[in-house]
């Protein structure tokens, strides 16, 4: 990072990127980003579409690992600990560094089975009566436990679209991660929807570090602190969200934010 | 700087500082004739004064709600959205800078010809024009975005302070010395702190412009160069 972008960065870092290359085949997507992102913040990255945010964002939990061509350099750390050193258990790394994507994706299972079976697979209950508590806790963080309480054995693929994205969502914390990467979690929703996720976002700041990939400014300027703003694989600017949005010191990032990208 | 992909947005931009552009020039033709009207004690151009202030009243309140409708359908950011709350910002200042032009004209039957001779009446025209310049400046400098300019009439300010100072000492000594002109004087005095509050209120203006255009606030002046204020 140079001086001016270190002084941005925010104090003790949840997770750190240092020169992070990634590439598909031959073509280089992210060109050496560092990037350090905090606990107490939501950081939303923003940037025209093909700048390399959901690149970026699988790097730091290694999703790009199922993508045959895809090739990663530099360094990561989750707590200072490299997520990239062969003795990082990727199943591990990806329960304390969940994910939620664009289109939500329950199991056609029941809305219970859709909590559970992230907890079940790392063994966080002992017993029915653990693992109903889960359930009730993942559920009420994520806002959901009201509208679903007595139709748990409902499918979980009944729920409206905003509903199920807060069940993915409940997913993600059932297996207690520290961070959670947000992949344009509300651009399937509609705006009602779409206030009931930022609102949960708000609730789960602090808990969690977040990290939101969204194409849609006005959403990184309600629900982060930071904002990171990505163009052509380089992290152009970084910074305190509410200077990114009134007064931005790169060029690219005003002609992007104010509406004058070409 | 480049057009912004939706071209109704820079039309509307350009409408905004196009009224702003328009409210100063009739802000600034006040001032002057309201002080062309006090030299020339013209009751006639005193009222046209008057009565033309509520022109522009009429732009201040266009501008709010051009600008309310940009922050609603265009969600400016950036430079875009500190223009627009510069535009609203000087707008309400250019208004009251009407305001005192018109104070200043509605005083001009009071005051009677025969103290036209009168030394202060001889340094208020070139203060009232030091004060319109400033105000001309002040928004050719948002128009312009042009920080260097704003903060040239920044620099004025005490210019205008000088003037009030030497009319207020100038005034008072001739009171002493003639206590039949005092409720003449007394116009005078107001006339003058009339407009060393417009040198004050172009300055702001130009504050706004320069954060506008710029995004950093300016360092607080002095205050102790500053005349005590009331208002
Ligand atoms: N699996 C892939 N194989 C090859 N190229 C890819 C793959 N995924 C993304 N890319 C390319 O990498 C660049 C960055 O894409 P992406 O990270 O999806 O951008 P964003 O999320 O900002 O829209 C784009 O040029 C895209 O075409
Ligand atoms: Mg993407």
């Amino acid at each position: 990072m140079t001086e001016e972008q270190q002084s941005l960065a925010p104090a003790n870092p949840k997770m750190t990127a240092r020169d992070v290359k990634v590439f598909y085949g031959p073509k280089e997507a992210i060109k050496g980003v560092s990037i350090d992102v905090a606990m107490d913040n939501v950081t939303a990255f923003i940037g025209p579409s093909g700048c390399g945010k959901s690149t970026f964002l699988r790097t730091l939990n290694r999703m790009n690992d199922t993508v045959a061509s895809a090739r990663v350099e530099g360094t990561i750390t989750l707590d200072g600990e490299d997520i990239y050193a062969p003795s990082m258990d990727v199943v591990q790394l990806r329960a304390r560094v969940g994910m939620v994507f664009q289109k939500p994706n329950p199991f056609p299972k029941s809305i219970y089975e859709n909590i559970a079976y992230g907890p079940r697979i790392h063994g966080l209950a002992a017993s029915k009566a653990d693992m109903d508590v889960i359930v009730e806790k993942s559920l009420r963080r994520a806002g959901l436990w009201e509208e679903v309480k007595d139709r748990l054995q409902d499918s979980g693929t009944a729920l409206s679209g905003g509903q199920q994205q807060r069940l993915c969502i409940g997913r993600a914390i059932a297996v207690e991660p520290e961070v959670i990467l947000m992949d344009e979690p509300c651009s399937a929703l509609d705006p009602i929807a779409t206030a009931k996720i930022e609102e949960l976002i708000h609730e789960l700041r602090g808990r969690y570090a977040i990290v939101i990939v969204t194409h849609n400014m006005q959403q990184a300027a309600r629900v982060s602190q930071r904002t990171a703003f990505f163009h052509l694989g380089d992290l152009v600017e970084y910074g305190v969200t509410s200077d990114i949005f009134t007064n931005p010191r790169q060029e690219r990032t005003k002609d992007y934010i104010t509406g004058r990208y070409g | 700087m480049a057009e912004h992909t939706i071209k109704a947005f820079d039309d509307e931009m350009d409408r905004l500082r196009g009224l702003i552009a328009e409210m100063g020039g009739r802000a600034e033709a006040a001032i002057e004739s309201a002080m062309l009207a006090l030299q020339r004690h013209d009751r006639n151009l005193a009222a046209q004064v008057v009565a033309d202030d509520r022109k522009i009243d009429a732009i201040e309140a266009e501008v709010e709600k051009l600008a309310i409708e940009i922050i609603a359908l265009r969600a400016p950011m950036a430079n875009d959205l500190r223009d627009v709350i510069a535009a609203l910002k000087i707008v309400s200042v250019v208004e009251r800078i009407g305001d005192y032009a018109k104070n200043i004209a509605k005083r001009v039957p009071s005051i009677a010809t025969n103290s036209r001779t009168m030394e202060p009446i001889s340094l208020l025209p070139s203060m009232g024009q030091v004060a319109s310049e400033m105000v001309h400046d002040a928004l050719n400098a948002f128009s312009a975005r042009d920080a260097e300019l704003a903060l040239a009439v920044i620099d004025r300010d005490t210019v205008v302070d000088d003037f009030y100072n030497s009319v207020f000492r100038t005034l008072v000594t001739f009171m002493v010395e003639n206590p039949k002109t005092i409720s003449e004087c007394a116009h005078l005095l107001f006339i003058a702190k009339n407009i060393e509050r417009i040198g004050d209120h172009a300055t702001n203006v130009a504050e706004m412009v320069y954060y506008a255009a710029t995004g950093q606030t300016l360092p607080d002046r002095d205050p102790s160069t500053t005349p005590a204020t009331e208002d």
